[in-house]
């Protein structure tokens, strides 16, 4: 079979360098082994059966005429769940299959296995599931307001067309979590006053590699898993518990992975292709297609929200309050920690005394929501930042001087009441990013291709105006509020061919991002040799934790670089003599007689191990009443201009220019760092101007690359991008994480800059050509 | 049904190929060439481009049976030996490449648009490229990829 196989480079660059990616050659030759690759000798084709209904109670389903199809091995349903027929990642809610409840469109009903994809699909169109369909719940608000009517997850729920029968799962009812935030004065008075209510539509992570994996059976009754996730022991985790297996039965190997952005940190197909596996001993492999990926998958949840801003007359922030809806749809997923994020950071990075935020996460019968790149503090940007500029027109101030008067800094005090103990440059980003050169105006000469509807030639410049607007933003690093943070890294250093070489071992996801570059340049760095293998990602080795948060380069290269001075510890110990040593070059060195031996004559045919596992500082639970208390471990800061040019006729946007100014701390691997905000940036000027999806009554109604836009390189602008380096003390080389706050500030900072060109209030994104044009 | 075609130079036989496979699917399933790759399978993202007897094309939308006899040259039939074509060096040293599963599909995109145009402005590798998503980039690096192949084929 084809699977991930350890990966080395030579290089000789470690922290801070920009070595080439070890995976790089293998993906520009086309021979990296993506999970949708996989192949293997005598393998089979699972297929899910979903749900057409977002609510529904299943009266009874039928496999017999599938079980019939010619090439067909397996049909299963929740009745072949061995285990708990639950799971999830914060609360085990969320069925593997459907049991007496469907819950959303899509969700999945009965797997088959057969010797062709095709086949598999055709057979489970012959699986007959007999519904008794209900109205869908499909507004937050009233789910939470008509409780009686709408309990999804509601023994109680006593309504005219849900059964009673229906919904057994969550007695609290529809609400996923409340996080209720406090500070100051509860009855602060200002001079004044603007108040907004803001939507934010549906965003799906749309990454290009569809969910996919292969699952095999093995001799001691487990199974071995290829698959492509963000956090294999978490998936480990759920996976047992469904198929009531031992962890050490149930084994997991990333394969490539064409992209996260969050959506695999839930399950997709793991534990499905794991039943198949088991139930008919033959490998399994499954592969979405870019439709079942729209319902494979978690979205970004959907959000409305009402912000009110107090001020002075000088743009001094009295007070600011806000409530955020949060649609989590049918299961939890991550809603609690989004929730959390949203309202912790609701109100962006400013400094104000007087802070009172409500945030809901909410079931309804909609798609299931839960982590996407920006994680809550997306959403809530849109409306922090569009209340900046109107408090600043309101004032007839500068916007950009008017975020700079409340701009939070190192001494100052979240809205949690937690102290900012590292540096917090949120003036000095924006400062910057208004000082960057302005692209070229470019108006006289006409280029159809830099126009609002580009060559459809539908302007020529008449009736194009532009506008230039300002956006900034922060986000918590790693894993907040009380959660056991941590990595798992195993570091070896021995003598190979004459030669030095580290191995690195963690279970850490490279998703795409580079961190297996960033793992090697920690060893080469720490241990100072050249050849440094990163070992396949795997559950052999304690967890790592999730890529995501932003977390990974921190948590993880945290852990690896704890391993390597673990190694290195008991290296020197073989040393007699000088004990002001370091090791650079293959080589002992010590600071006052220099070089003192090499590697290879040290080590000989010894082999030094160390696994550590690492944490970062401690956090702790908000309090329930005020939700104060020391959250986060680190935020990270990022700043956007935007320029556009707006076809008012047409409601056609051609953004012109992106700049960024982000503080990273320390930029292990430079262009990487420069990558990750590109790339964030693109995904938050996506979801200002094209990207949702499009949910009505519950249902999806565009799950395709054809209905449901992304931006092409005809829509990204050419971005300018800055990047700074103020340590944080904390962290490991002073690093910050660097995915997230592009994503966050880029959006705004567009929607503000089509405000500026058209004066018009624009409360909801993403933007549409019929918001620009009152049609 | 039997399909015969030749990928990258070599004659390839595919068997019990069913009407409805795509030619993407015979190469990635029944040739053991997963290179191109499937994030749409339905023409709207270009990470399957394959040259067709010479023409990219979306080889999610061919018919398996349309390639009978014809020539299919794919990502892994750039390269000479160990040595990257151009284009693929430049991906590499652009940091064009985050997860990848674009750049197959954009190299091949890229490979053909020199060819046909050695010295694109900005605008038309914009336009030539307008059909290959990519999620991860933001398509910055890839314009520098293509500007520095470009370079690199002209000297
Ligand atoms: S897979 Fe062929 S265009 Fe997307
Ligand atoms: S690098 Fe991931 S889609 Fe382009």
């Amino acid at each position: 079979m084809t699977s991930p196989t350890a990966t080395e480079t030579v290089t000789t660059t470690g922290v801070g360098g920009s070595p080439q990616r070890p995976d790089g050659v293998r993906k520009v030759r086309g021979e990296f082994a993506y999970a949708s690759d996989l192949w293997m000798d005598g393998m089979i084709w699972g297929a899910t059966l979903r749900s057409p209904h977002p609510f529904a109670r299943i009266r009874s389903i039928d496999v017999s005429q599938a079980l019939a199809v010619a090439g067909v091995h397996a049909v299963l349903t929740a009745d072949d769940v061995p285990g708990e027929n639950r799971y999830g990642l914060e609360l085990a809610d969320q069925p593997v299959l459907a049991d007496d409840t469907v819950r959303y469109q899509g969700e999945p009903v009965a797997l088959i296995a057969a010797d062709h994809p095709e086949i598999a699909r055709q057979a489970a169109k012959r699986v007959r599931v007999n519904y008794d369909v209900w109205e869908p719940v499909t507004d937050a608000r009233a789910a939470l307001g008509r409780p009686t009517w709408n309990m999804l997850h509601d023994t109680a729920a006593p309504a005219t067309k849900i059964s009673r029968q229906s919904a057994h799962l969550h007695p609290k009812g529809n609400l996923v979590r409340h996080l209720k935030l406090r500070k100051g004065d509860p009855e602060p008075t200002a001079d004044v006053v603007v108040v907004g209510e803001y939507e934010v539509g549906m965003q799906d992570q749309a990454f290009l590699g569809p969910e996919s994996g292969l699952a095999v059976p093995a001799a001691d009754g487990g199974v071995d898993l290829f698959v492509a996730t963000q956090w294999l022991h978490a998936d480990q985790r759920q996976m047992c518990s469904a198929l009531r297996l031992p962890p050490e039965k149930v084994r997991l190997t990333l394969s490539g992975v064409g992209g996260a952005f969050g959506g695999r940190e839930d399950l997709s197909m793991h534990v499905h292709a794991s039943l198949l596996a088991l139930h008919t001993g033959k490998p399994v492999k499954m592969v979405y297609n870019r439709e079942e990926s729209f319902f494979g998958h978690v979205h970004r949840h959907p959000a409305s929200m009402r912000f009110e801003h107090g001020a002075d007359r000088d743009g001094r922030l009295a007070y600011v309050k806000a409530e955020i809806y949060l649609d989590g749809g049918a299961y939890a997923s991550s809603t609690p920690a989004v929730v959390g994020n949203a309202g912790t950071m609701g109100i962006g990075p400013y400094d104000v005394d007087n802070v009172a935020v409500d945030a809901w996460g909410v079931y309804t019968n909609n798609p299931p929501c839960g982590a996407m790149r920006g994680f809550g503090s997306v959403q809530a940007a849109f409306a922090h930042e569009a209340q900046m500029d109107k408090l600043a027109a309101e004032l007839g101030m500068d916007p950009v001087e008017l975020r700079c008067r409340n701009a939070m800094r190192e001494g100052s005090t979240a809205p949690t009441g937690q102290l900012i103990d590292s540096p917090a440059p949120v003036e000095e980003l924006l400062r910057r990013v208004q000082a960057l050169p302005m692209p070229v105006d470019r108006s006289g000469e006409l280029d159809l291709r830099a126009m609002p509807g580009g060559v459809s030639n539908t302007t020529h410049g008449e009736g194009v105006v532009r506008g230039v607007g300002y956006a900034v933003a922060y986000k918590n690093v790693g894993f907040s509020e009380g959660f056991d943070d941590f990595s798992t890294a195993r570091v070896r250093l021995e003598i190979v061919g004459g030669e030095p070489v580290a191995t690195v071992h963690t279970a850490a996801a490279e998703v795409g991002q580079g961190l297996e570059t960033v793992e090697q340049q920690i060893a080469r760095t720490e241990l100072g040799v050249e050849r440094v293998v990163v070992q396949a990602k795997d559950t052999q080795v304690g967890s790592a934790g999730s890529s995501s948060a932003s977390r990974q380069t921190y948590v993880t290269g945290g852990a690896v670089k704890a391993a390597c001075e673990a190694v290195r510890a008991s290296l020197f110990v073989l040393v007699t003599g000088p004990t002001d040593l370091r090791l650079e070059g293959g080589q002992v060195v010590s600071a006052s007689e220099g070089v003192v031996s090499s590697l290879a004559e040290l080590l000989g045919d010894e082999i030094i191990e160390d696994t550590v596992q690492w944490r970062h500082r401690p956090t702790f639970p908000v309090d329930p009443d005020t939700g104060q208390g020391v959250a986060h471990v680190q935020w990270a800061f990022s700043a956007h201009r935007a320029v556009v040019d707006v076809d008012t006729e047409l409601g056609l946007v051609k953004v012109v220019e992106l700049a960024c100014v982000q503080d990273v701390g320390k930029a292990l691997n430079p262009p990487a760092v420069v990558g990750q905000i590109q790339g964030g940036t693109a995904q938050g000027m996506g979801l200002a101007l094209m990207e949702e999806i499009v949910v009505a009554d519950g249902k999806i109604r565009n799950p395709s690359f054809t209905d449901y836009l992304i931006p092409t390189i005809l829509d990204m602008p050419p971005m300018q991008i800055e990047v700074l380096e103020y340590a944080d003390p904390h962290a490991p080389y002073g690093l910050r994480g660097v995915g997230e706050p592009p994503t966050i500030s880029s959006g705004p900072a567009v929607v503000a800059a089509i405000r500026a060109a058209t004066g018009l209030p624009l409360t909801r994104v993403p933007v549409r050509p019929e918001h620009l044009t009152g049609m | 049904m039997r399909v015969n075609l030749t990928v990258n130079g070599v004659a390839m036989q595919a068997d019990d190929v069913w009407e409805g496979e795509s030619l993407l699917y015979v190469l990635r399933e029944r040739l053991a060439l997963p290179g191109s790759k499937n994030a749409c399978e339905q023409g709207e993202c270009g990470s399957c481009s394959v040259y067709l007897d010479g023409e990219v094309v979306c080889a999610c939308l061919v018919a398996a049976g349309q390639a009978q006899g014809r020539s299919v040259r794919t990502v892994e039939g750039l390269a000479d030996g160990e040595r990257l074509d151009p284009v693929q060096q430049a991906f590499l040293d652009a940091g064009a490449v985050q997860c990848g599963f674009c750049t197959p599909g954009l190299i091949v995109m890229v490979h053909d648009l020199l060819q046909r145009n050695p010295q694109p402005s900005d605008p038309e590798i914009r336009e030539a490229l307008a059909g290959n998503l990519c999620r991860c980039t933001g398509y910055e690096k890839i314009l520098d990829a293509v500007r520095q192949a470009a370079e690199v084929k002209a000297t």
